[in-house]
């Protein structure tokens, strides 16, 4: 028996740490590499049960591994931020309320994904958060970008958690600040037990709940009286993983990166009116052309959801056939698994742009067999995101 | 006679036929399974042949053949239900049995002495 996801006998002593790092080994975490940090995987409750915890009640996740990056103006005024960041994302981000938050894309001169990012307007500077084994790219890249005209600097003295769950607001609301008040994608700064944090109401999971950005000296202390509530587990990147997939969410590295265009990937709706074609800031983003011209004419292949038909899953890289002997080939599975709350196999991949309908029967090649799946829309499970 | 592979399957071997499973450490390494592959009832295989697949929610694993020989019974309870295999892997959770073509390769597998040291 072996398992082929597990990194033999690599070298560990380079990984990064966290802040929460002695709490993950005291909580009886599996460690793993990811992204160049020491990173749990799971807690001894185990993959199926933290998942289902975290759609159930609420799952604490150590998401330190992300970038965060402030985007101050050097002008004072956020608009001047605003569009000097839209110089790199297809994003409306002069459009972006103080306090509220948006998915974003850094895309390069051939419309493919260098990274996906969350943007926030803080009023007096942009708060971005951006994925760990991006975040050196994206910095310098946001150094060159927009360094004329803003100051860049990355937080590393800063954790990042996220709680997420039906039970999430409860939780926090109960320990700390009103949260209640706040919409899907608000953003606020508050005071929870005197330590300074910026919560935002959204996630990586489908569910309900928030992350707070943590100053480093009260991570652990903050994050232990989190775990301390009953309705509170500890999830690793197994069940982040699975969550986010049931979702319907991309991984960057799997289902996005700098092959993909937003279009191929079916993630339109990050790039808001104005910056499409008509708008009043349209294109002006590395790659418009291409990723406009998409936008008018369709892109040759896209990202679908792929639910197939038995209960064997249907892992990235299975190849994807029009017919069941496996001699049409039209895509290539990026991202698959067994989604526990939707107990069955789901997964997600690249196909034809005419095989992309849903409903359309497809086949994964398997282990040497060609195994039934079905064109499906995204995500997999009810979204519960309080709007 | 109890034997066991470096690759943590246990075989119970009665005659010249092999009931094979996964031990308990290797189930508890896994994690919760939601998805078992088993072979056809005459299939052969050789020692080291992918002969299952069970399946985590993050990951898949090969289940090797442990000796040469021909598979005359598979346990379909597994099938059904995969969490058979982390509640009970070295018993009711038993994967196939194996006709095996040399009994006697069997004297070089593991004794349980040997796997338990193995796994401390």
């Amino acid at each position: 028996m072996r398992q082929t996801w597990r990194p033999d006998l690599e070298d560990i002593s380079h990984l990064k740490h966290t802040p929460l790092n002695a709490l993950h080994l005291s909580l009886g975490a599996r460690m793993v590499p990811f992204a160049g940090y020491d990173m749990p995987v799971q807690y001894p409750e185990g993959v199926l049960k933290e998942h289902l915890h975290t759609r159930a009640a609420a799952g604490l996740f150590d998401v330190s591994h992300m970038g965060q990056i402030v985007v101050r103006p050097k002008s004072g005024r956020i608009e001047d931020a605003a569009l000097a960041l839209e110089k790199l994302v297809p994003v409306d981000v002069l459009g972006l309320a103080e306090g509220r938050q948006r998915y974003g894309l850094f895309t390069n001169d051939e419309g493919g994904i260098l990274d996906d990012l969350m943007i926030t307007n803080l009023g007096d500077h942009l708060f971005l958060v951006v994925n760990a084994a991006c975040k050196d790219a994206d910095f310098e890249h946001l150094k060159k970008g927009l360094g004329d005209t803003c100051d860049v600097k990355m937080l590393d003295d800063r954790a990042l958690v996220a709680l997420q769950g039906p039970r999430a607001e409860a939780v926090l609301c109960e320990l700390w600040a009103d949260v209640a008040s706040m919409r899907f994608m608000d953003v606020a700064e508050a005071d929870l037990h005197d330590v300074s944090c910026i919560i935002s109401r959204s996630g990586y999971t489908g569910e309900d709940g928030f992350e707070i950005s943590i100053p480093v000296q009260s991570a652990v202390d903050v994050t232990q009286r989190l775990l301390e509530h009953p309705d509170v587990m500890p999830i690793g990147l197994g069940a982040r993983d699975s969550l986010r997939l049931e979702a319907g969410l991309c991984l960057y590295g799997n289902d996005i990166d700098t092959g993909t265009t937003p279009v191929e990937a079916a993630l339109e709706w990050a790039i808001q009116k104005s910056r499409r074609s008509g708008g009043d800031r349209s294109g002006g983003f590395p790659g418009a052309e291409r990723i406009l011209s998409e936008f008018a004419n369709g892109a040759k292949r896209r990202r679908v959801g792929l639910k197939p038909e038995g209960r064997a899953p249907v892992r990235g890289g299975a190849k994807v056939f029009a017919d069941a002997e496996g001699k049409m080939a039209v895509g290539t599975v990026t991202s698959g698994g067994f989604g526990p709350s939707v107990d069955g196999p789901v997964a997600m991949g690249y196909v034809d742009a005419d095989q992309a309908g849903n409903g359309t029967k497809l086949y994964a090649e398997v282990r040497g067999k060609y195994l039934p799946l079905t064109v499906t829309a995204m995500p997999f499970v009810k979204q519960t995101y309080k709007r | 006679m109890l034997k066991f592979t470096e690759e943590h399957e246990w075989l119970k071997i009665e005659g010249d036929v092999a009931t094979v499973g996964i031990t308990e450490h290797a189930a508890g390494q896994l994690g919760d399974l939601v998805f078992v592959e088993l072979p056809e009832a005459g299939a052969s295989f050789a020692k080291g042949d992918s002969a299952a697949t069970v399946e985590s929610v993050k990951a898949a694993s090969d289940v090797y053949c442990p000796l040469d020989g021909e598979i005359v019974e598979v346990n379909q309870a597994i099938v059904d239900d995969p969490s058979l295999v982390n509640s009970d892997p070295q018993g009711a959770a038993w994967f196939f049995k194996l006709k095996l073509a040399d009994p006697s390769a069997a004297n070089a597998l593991l004794d349980e002495a040997a796997y338990k040291e193995l796994v401390a």
